[in-house]
């Protein structure tokens, strides 16, 4: 199948800039249920700052947050005929994204530290193609900052630890991460597979909204367990103390060698910025988040 | 918990009351600075070189804002704190070299920089990471810029602000941390915690 270019940009554009200025509402429903929850003062606090800053940021269309992060784009789709068309696309409206929202030029190089200005250099902005068999083109945006970013961790866990070992090394993740990354966090897992495969399956998993549940029954119960292991360690909102360390664990998994148990833990702030929206061949979309 | 409205320059005797949970609102002018700012204001000192800026009884705020241009003046589109434990290593030597007396981030800071701050007369205080436009609304407008060729996120930002703030003292100048306290009750909880894994 064929994309159009120019659709393709003005829809990629216009979900960087849902994404930077506003929150999914599964996200702000989590956000609120914590506020109520909470009955320490600072815990209160926080998240009322965060809930105050979501909404003034919506209402005057700035970005929520400074740091806009790194773009990813995932395309879910049939094989592409004009797969070159369809990157510069997604290249243009990172660096229109970036000019006009505006967003915070991110992109360095990994030894000069030399700043790109517009936010695209070597493998970035991150395009995923996901092939499926749809008659119309999924494009996700998701936009991730630096923080959660730097406390992200992979363990290659003994197998015959089993999934004790599993759970306390996210847990310790988790606790050795404190205020870091931003709680209370989405802390996305890649369960199995490689090294390569494991993080690729935690971002997967950070996208599916807050809530949702693996089809799998015992990695289902895993993120339910997590999910209340993870908020009695006490971190709470900023890492100042509370009940809410976490919004929620969302894990995927891959068969792994029989050597081997990778866990990659992919935290995500609070600022979960992410937007969606289905293309239909004949040029029309709508957002889905 | 007191809360203050503190004007810049601060004094050190006007910081070394402050405590832990205390609030503050600050008015005057306050610098951006993070990782690459902060590792050349300690190459200007190594080399004798005055700094385009006055550090004496300075705010630093650990930001990288989004700014724009607006004809020929920047204005702040979003601006809230950076995690400040990227600064662990170079903040003691800043704290020794220049009277900064107020740093705010996110995060908290290593035992160091504590140690630094009491020694030297300063503290640390936390804004609500993530909360980039409600920070924006507390500048009035930017002074001026340095060190732009680090980028827009490394350059040193001169804001001009009016009652900057909520932002809660959590690191003193009396060696207490709430990072600590939390620390300590977080290492309890985790007893109980590996007991039902």
């Amino acid at each position: 199948m064929r994309i159009n270019p120019k659709t393709l940009e003005e829809v990629a554009f216009k979900l960087l800039e849902k994404a930077a200025t506003s929150l999914p509402d599964d996200v702000k429903k989590a956000l609120k249920s914590a506020y109520e929850r909470e009955d320490s003062p600072t815990a209160k606090t926080e998240l009322k700052n965060i809930l105050d800053n979501i909404e003034s940021a919506e209402k005057l269309k700035k970005p929520l947050c400074q740091d806009t992060g790194m773009i990813s784009f995932y395309v879910r789709s049939r094989e592409i005929e004009n797969f070159v068309e369809v990157r510069k696309a997604l290249i243009d409206a990172t660096v229109k994204a970036t000019e006009t929202i505006p967003l915070r030029p991110n992109a360095v190089h990994p030894i000069t530290r030399k700043n790109t200005g517009n936010n695209v250099g070597e493998h970035i902005p991150h395009i995923e193609w996901i092939y499926t068999d749809q008659d119309h083109v999924e494009l996700i945006a998701s936009i991730k900052g630096g923080g959660s970013e730097n406390m992200s961790a992979l363990a290659m866990i003994t197998p015959g630890l089993g999934v004790k070992g599993v759970k306390k090394f996210i847990v310790d993740t988790v606790v050795k991460a404190g205020a870091q990354p931003c709680p209370p966090t989405i802390v996305g897992v890649g369960l199995g597979g490689t090294v390569e495969i494991s993080f690729k399956l935690a971002k997967l998993a950070l996208l599916r909204p807050l809530g949702s549940r693996n089809k799998d029954k015992d990695i289902s119960r895993l993120e339910d367990e997590l999910f209340n292991l993870i908020n009695q360690t006490g971190v709470g909102p900023m890492g100042l103390g509370g009940k809410t360390t976490c919004l929620d664990v969302k894990i995927e998994y891959a068969h792994c060698h029989t050597a081997t148990l990778p866990v990659a833990v992919y935290f995500q702030c609070w600022a979960d910025r992410r937007a969606s929206a289905k293309i239909s061949l004949d040029g029309s979309f709508e957002f889905i988040v | 918990m007191v809360e203050y409205r503190l004007k810049t320059p601060l004094k050190e005797d006007e910081v070394r009351k402050l405590n832990v949970g205390d609030i503050l609102y600050i008015t005057g002018t306050i610098f951006s600075a993070r990782d690459q700012a902060h590792r050349r204001i300690l190459e200007y000192a190594e080399k004798g070189l005055e700094l385009p800026f006055n550090l004496d009884g300075a705010v630093i705020f650990h930001v990288g804002p989004i700014m724009q241009r607006k004809d020929d003046r920047w204005v702040v589109v979003s601006a809230g704190p950076t995690t400040s434990t990227r600064m662990n290593s170079t903040t003691p030597k800043l704290l020794e070299r220049f009277r900064v007396r107020v740093i705010i981030g996110k995060g908290g800071m290593s035992f160091e920089v504590a140690e630094a701050l009491k020694r030297f007369g300063a503290v640390y205080c936390h804004f609500t990471g993530g909360a980039g436009v409600l920070a924006a609304k507390n500048i009035k407008e930017v002074e001026g810029v340095e060190w732009i060729d680090l980028g827009m996120p490394e350059a040193v930002w001169k804001l001009k602000v009016e009652d900057f703030g909520p932002v809660t003292v959590t690191i003193d100048s009396k060696g207490r941390s709430l990072y600590e306290t939390v620390k300590k009750s977080v290492e309890e909880n985790l007893k109980k915690i590996y007991q039902q894994i």
